[in-house]
């Protein structure tokens, strides 16, 4: 039954990186492909992290395995913002 | 035995490795290159996992693919920063065809021969006698990592050795010139990124040296992860970055080496051989020396990072007097760094890496 | 001799092989400073598919200590050459 759902979890996740990749390769300009990469890490990652904790035995692993996610949800948001704030200031010239 | 999604797993990895790979040294501009084969690192690290090396991917990680990027990154934005013409590329011509026939042929040759000699090492009798004699000693060994075991007690000859070459590298990065300058002060977004992960970063590397006696982790990936953190720092616009100054950051530089060769010669004074450690002392001397290598480690890291001589830390007095202060500092965030005023002068206003 | 290994080693063969190209043929130094990078990851993978010994039982602990030792002396090298890169490109005039 754990095993079940911690599986759907993980291959939604799955999807939600997949979603991003696609969005990576199709989409026009850097600002859309940065806002699709992002959602997919976000998302994509707290689903597989969520996965991963169900399966794990100590509360010790579930507490690093969050601890990951939000690590990498706030590292993703400030270089998202730095490349976009970069390519923002090449654009407009200083 | 191989299930069948593990093999697919596999031929996906191997995949993605050897398209990196070629992809980052097919391309011309430089920084499509190394940051492609920051991809490849870590899909390295991946496969590191996969085959059981974990230490090694944690290695791979950090300084593979964080540090050496890093690095390589840095190197590029200062070639393109500081001349506009591709002057440096003029004079080469691309080699004729025959030459990349020839070139093509000859490394085929090579992995030719390194295929072959590998299939033939898979055959041998004699491919366990380390494995072996490694988890006979282990008990006596001071840790339960074997890796660690071999790293600092077994072979702690060659890894000396390693911590004197990283010391020799960046004694030659001193001698070829000063510090790339520093970045001006970071937004908000990232200034606030780097005030809590520079501390995690910190926590993590004093986790990662402890743990590394009995689960994969050990001086070099907390020595790597120190490093990170002064990157981050210095990133962020800080031009302190936490290394000490004058005469103390000597002593760190060589920290690693000296407690190393201390422990050894006193070991030998004693009448044991060099580095050979009595079991019951082997493991805090273990941790003594790994300890001491972790802050050089990260120290000589940041400073090869740096590029050069850091001249407001060389010297043992405060450099305010050759270094003009930084007259405008972006109005966007002004960190309330109280250390250090004389070195913000190192920052330069035109640059744009932040 | 298991699949896994001689499929990591051969692939890393074929990456070393594809570094030598590269530090061969390419003419910017921050290329081959790249491949050499390259050549010493297609040699670590050698070295860690000879360790390892299946799925359940402890790897071959000493050479995954070599490949630890390569990657510090690898950064080392790399290190150095950028430093003589920028030294190489510097103008007359910079300290």
């Amino acid at each position: 039954m754990i095993d079940a759902v911690s599986a759907g979890l993980i291959v939604l996740g799955l999807g939600f990186y997949l979603a991003g990749s696609i969005g990576l390769l199709r989409l026009p300009d850097l600002y859309s492909r940065l806002h699709a990469l992002t959602k997919a890490d976000n998302l994509g990652l707290g689903l597989l992290t969520a996965g991963l904790a169900l399966h794990s035995q100590e509360l010790f692993t579930i507490a690093k395995l969050l601890l990951i996610w939000l690590a990498v949800l706030a590292a993703g948001a400030a270089s998202a913002h730095l490349i976009a704030r970069h390519a923002r200031r090449q654009e407009t010239g200083r | 035995m191989n299930t069948p999604s593990l093999l697919a797993f596999d031929g996906l990895l191997l995949i993605s490795i050897v398209s990196l790979a070629w992809a980052a040294l097919a391309t011309r501009d430089a920084r499509r290159s190394v940051i492609l084969f920051m991809a490849f690192g870590l899909v390295l690290a991946l496969a590191w996992g996969r085959l059981l090396a974990p230490d090694v991917a944690l290695a791979e990680a950090a300084i593979g693919a964080g540090l050496s990027g890093a690095l390589l990154l840095a190197a590029v934005g200062g070639q393109q920063g500081a001349r506009s013409g591709s002057a440096q590329n003029a004079g080469h011509a691309d080699p004729q065809p025959a030459v990349r026939w020839a070139v093509t042929l000859l490394c085929a040759g090579v992995a030719g021969i390194l295929g072959w000699a590998l299939l033939e090492s898979f055959d041998s009798s004699a491919r366990d006698t380390l494995a072996q004699a490694v988890a006979a000693n282990l008990a006596s060994s001071g840790v339960s990592n074997p890796v660690t075991a071999v790293l600092l007690n077994f072979r702690a000859y060659d890894t000396l050795l390693e911590l004197a070459v990283l010391l020799t590298a960046v004694l030659g990065i001193f001698a070829l010139g000063q510090a790339r300058p520093g970045y001006r002060f970071a937004g908000p977004v990232f200034d606030s990124l780097a005030r809590w992960l520079v501390p995690l970063l910190i926590l993590t590397a004093g986790h990662l040296l402890w743990v590394g006696a009995h689960a994969p982790g050990g001086a070099f990936q907390a020595g790597a992860t120190l490093a990170a953190a002064a990157v981050v720092l210095r990133l962020a616009g800080h031009s302190h970055i936490g290394l000490p100054a004058g005469s103390v950051l000597r002593l760190v530089m060589v920290a690693g080496v000296a407690v190393f060769l201390l422990v050894g010669v006193t070991l030998l004074a004693l009448g044991r051989p060099f580095l050979g450690y009595p079991p019951a002392w082997a493991g805090t001397l273990i941790l003594v020396i790994e300890s001491a290598a972790m802050l050089s480690i990260a120290a000589t890291l940041v400073l090869a990072f740096l590029g050069g001589r850091p001249q407001a830390l060389w010297q043992a007095t405060g450099a305010a007097e050759s270094v003009p202060p930084a007259a405008t500092a972006t109005p966007a965030a002004l960190p309330e760094d109280s250390s250090g005023a004389a070195t913000h002068g190192v920052c330069k206003e035109e640059q744009s890496r932040c | 001799m298991l699949t896994a290994q001689w499929l990591y080693g051969l692939t890393g063969c074929l990456v070393v092989a594809l570094g030598l190209r590269a530090a061969l043929l390419q003419s910017a130094l921050l290329q081959r400073i790249v491949a050499v990078n390259v050549m010493g990851s297609g040699v670590f993978l050698m070295l860690i598919a000879v360790a390892y010994r299946g799925p359940g039982v402890a790897p071959d602990p000493v050479p995954h200590a070599l490949v630890l030792t390569g990657i510090v002396v690898a950064v080392s090298a790399t290190a150095l050459a950028l430093a003589l890169v920028r030294r190489l490109h510097a103008e007359p005039g910079d300290g």
